[in-house]
């Protein structure tokens, strides 16, 4: 991975990127997550995409508090982020986490803050629109589901996009009986991430995991962090890490690419 | 005249006390805080011939909403008649447009009988699903009690409904034949002219007359006993689905209802040099406690929902075993709003502002419910009928988390940790960290 440039340092060389990776905490501190910012990072640099992330300046958008009934901590983390945003006069922003998606696309208007704002499968489908990058297609034709976040699904209404990316790539698409708008929520929405479940017969995502086991997939494929820790989590409850991978759109892409960096 | 005399007093009687009762919902519904209705008026109109008039999202489920549109078509189709009934029990006429509009006349029988035909079968199979079969959206803990009995009410009054229009026009075939000057020829009825044969065949002239009146006035009656219960009942919807959808919001659903206030209060924090707000004297609200800190489009859900429970068959939390149900946010919130109604009625000095009891919607609604919500918007998309039982959900946790600093304890990092170190994890070391390491 070649070095990734702050929107701070390009602004020290008098530059502005064409579009801001949002990486958000998830992207940044959790390793498993991590390994997805990578992947888009290696999307990015090998389509000859000028991006930058934030680093340091960025921080939470806000939307976990704001679920949960802080309206304080999301307002004020939310006009920190439009002083900076704005500061550096960006307008363009890609992220690959469906909760700072929406909450910047969405909410932040209101707020003052007006920026385009795309989620990173949206972002891949257009770098393919438009050429920059071809879908590799993997050795093996693999059987594949796909879970629908419920940020990028159900609340923004994107279904086809993220479809259409996968069917560039050699697999075959087996949907689960719960999908597109019909889809089950992983369980970690509305802040549910941060706390422990209520008492019940048993967690969202063993409900989730046992339906994505039925299609007899080798990959569930997602497009949200959130997503990626709760369907991990159910497969290895499941006892079936060695048969069936979580894996984000971006690392599946870059899985086939023979990219050398 | 003496059965002109007693329709009319009947009728009066019957519209005055629905009337009540309908103004009594109105001030039930508006005891929520303002709504602004904003955007297109051709798309929310849009919205009402497709989702309430067409039932679009009902055909999620093609069972149950081919079963559903016999008895709303057939619904639609009775409510022309009575205009008829009304006129002919006021002036002692008997089927006063058979011999003025011509074959119109025959032919909107004719629809009338075959709906009704169709709704009585999807009457009984209503009542087969709902008490034989074991479809668990009916038997959930809140489908205990009134919810159930309300349920079956309905569909055995819709019966009754259907037994008078049967009786009703399946004599006046015959009688038709016996007494043409005062039964009106209607030509050939799609269903009574074999039926009406059928069943009342044997019956004498005078039998079959009283079995005529019997049957208008059954009809009648049911109708009206319709009109009184509607207000009290689940199925109520009937009407509300109308506006209710006509005033749903057309924005993003994403974005949660901003709070101003806060708002505010944060820029004036940020920046010294803003202009502070007027400070009021009063301590601002956060968050909804009781129905009158909800909008009143959130209220009119409540009277909206008709309890089929398409929202809790979808909540993540609830198929898993939770106590969340939305459908018993819903009925929750109406039951609130009626103890509320009716505590105004008993104490005429109380005002909507004045208003209380000591109680609130947390005594209906208990914590652990509110907290179990994902926001994964799947009883939002369920809704036939567009309701959202996802908003009074959030804005209860606004109030238990601002105003009564309570809520899950879990939460308390991620408030701490966003606030002073702008992340939802505290993990020393720069955001950027990732970016570095190879």
């Amino acid at each position: 991975m070649q070095e990734i440039p702050t929107v701070e340092q390009l602004a020290a060389k008098g530059e502005k990127p064409e579009v801001v990776f949002w990486v958000g905490c998830a992207g940044s501190y959790d390793p498993r997550a991590q390994k997805v910012s990578k992947a888009f990072v290696k999307i990015l640099q090998n389509c000859g995409v000028s991006f930058a992330i934030l680093g340091n300046d960025e921080q939470c958008t806000g939307d976990p508090a704001r679920r949960a009934g802080n309206e304080f901590v999301f307002q004020m983390t939310a006009q920190m982020n439009i002083q900076t945003l704005d500061n550096y006069e960006i307008k363009n922003l890609v992220t690959a986490c469906p909760h700072c998606f929406n909450t910047l696309k969405n909410e932040y208007p209101e707020l003052g803050g007006n920026y385009n704002v795309v989620h990173h499968t949206q972002f891949i489908e257009k770098l393919i629109e438009e050429g920059r990058l071809k879908i590799a297609q993997a050795e093996q034709k693999k059987k594949v589901t796909y879970h629908d976040s419920c940020y990028l699904g159900r609340v923004n209404g994107v279904y086809e996009v993220p479809r259409n990316i996968l069917q560039q790539m050699n697999i075959e698409l087996k949907e689960m009986k719960r999908c597109a708008s019909k889809g089950l929520c992983c369980g970690a929405g509305g802040s549910q991430m941060f706390k422990e479940d209520e008492p019940g017969d048993k967690r969202i995502n063993i409900e989730r995991v046992e339906e994505a086991i039925e299609t007899g997939a080798e990959t569930i494929a997602v497009n949200c962090p959130f997503c990626l820790t709760m369907m991990s989590d159910g497969v290895k409850a499941k006892e079936q890490q060695d048969s069936i991978m979580v894996l984000d759109l971006a690392e599946m892409i870059v899985e086939n690419q023979k990219w050398e960096s | 005249m003496i059965q002109s005399i007693v329709f009319s007093i009947v009728t009066i009687i019957a519209f005055y006390f629905a009337f009540r009762q309908f103004m009594k919902v109105r001030r039930n519904i508006l005891l929520g805080k303002e709504y602004e209705i904003t955007g297109d008026k051709g798309k929310r109109w849009q919205n009402v011939a497709l989702i309430a008039f067409g039932q679009k999202k009902m055909f999620k489920r093609v069972i149950p909403a081919i079963l559903h549109l016999c008895i709303y078509a057939a619904f639609l189709f009775t409510t022309v008649e009575l205009i008829e009934i009304l006129i002919d029990g006021i002036f002692g006429h008997h089927r006063f447009f058979a011999d003025k509009i011509g074959i119109l006349y025959p032919t909107m029988i004719g629809i009338i009988e075959i709906l009704s035909f169709f709704a009585f079968f999807a009457t009984l199979a209503f009542l087969w699903r709902r008490n034989l079969l074991k479809i668990p959206r009916f038997h959930k803990d809140e489908m205990t009690g009134w919810p159930k009995l309300d349920g079956n009410l309905i569909l055995i009054g819709e019966l009754i409904l259907l037994i008078g229009i049967t009786c009703m026009n399946g004599t006046d075939v015959l009688l038709q034949d016996l007494d043409p000057t005062h039964f009106k020829d209607t030509g050939t009825l799609p269903i009574s002219s074999w039926l009406g044969p059928a069943l009342f065949g044997g019956l004498s002239e005078a039998g079959l007359h009283t079995v005529e009146r019997f049957g208008w006035w059954l009809h009648v009656l049911a109708v009206f006993g319709f009109l009184n219960y509607l207000p009290k009942s689940k199925h109520l919807h009937i009407m509300l689905a109308f506006p209710n959808t006509y005033f749903a919001p057309l924005e993003s659903r994403g974005k949660m209802e901003n709070m101003p206030a806060i708002m505010n209060e944060v820029k004036s924090m940020m920046d010294e040099s803003a202009a502070m707000e007027e400070t009021t004297e009063e301590l601002p609200s956060f968050g909804a406690k009781d129905v009158m800190d909800l909008s009143w489009k959130n209220v009119l859900d409540a009277y909206t929902c008709t309890e089929c429970g398409r929202c809790t068959d979808n909540c993540p939390a609830n198929i898993t075993g939770k106590k969340l149900s939305p459908r018993k946010i819903m009925m929750d919130i109406r039951d609130r709003a009626e103890e509320i109604g009716s505590t105004l009625d008993k104490n005429k000095e109380m005002t909507k502002e004045s208003y209380d009891d000591g109680k609130s919607l947390f005594d209906f609604i208990t914590k652990e419910e509110i907290y179990a919500c994902t926001s994964c918007q799947a009883c939002v998309e369920a809704c036939p009928v567009m309701i959202n039982p996802m908003e009074p959900i959030l804005a209860l946790r606004r109030y238990d988390i601002l105003m009564d600093s309570s809520g899950p304890s879990d939460w308390l990092p991620m408030f701490n940790s966003i606030e002073n170190s702008g992340s939802a994890w505290t993990i020393p070391g720069d955001r950027h960290n990732w970016a570095k390491s190879e």
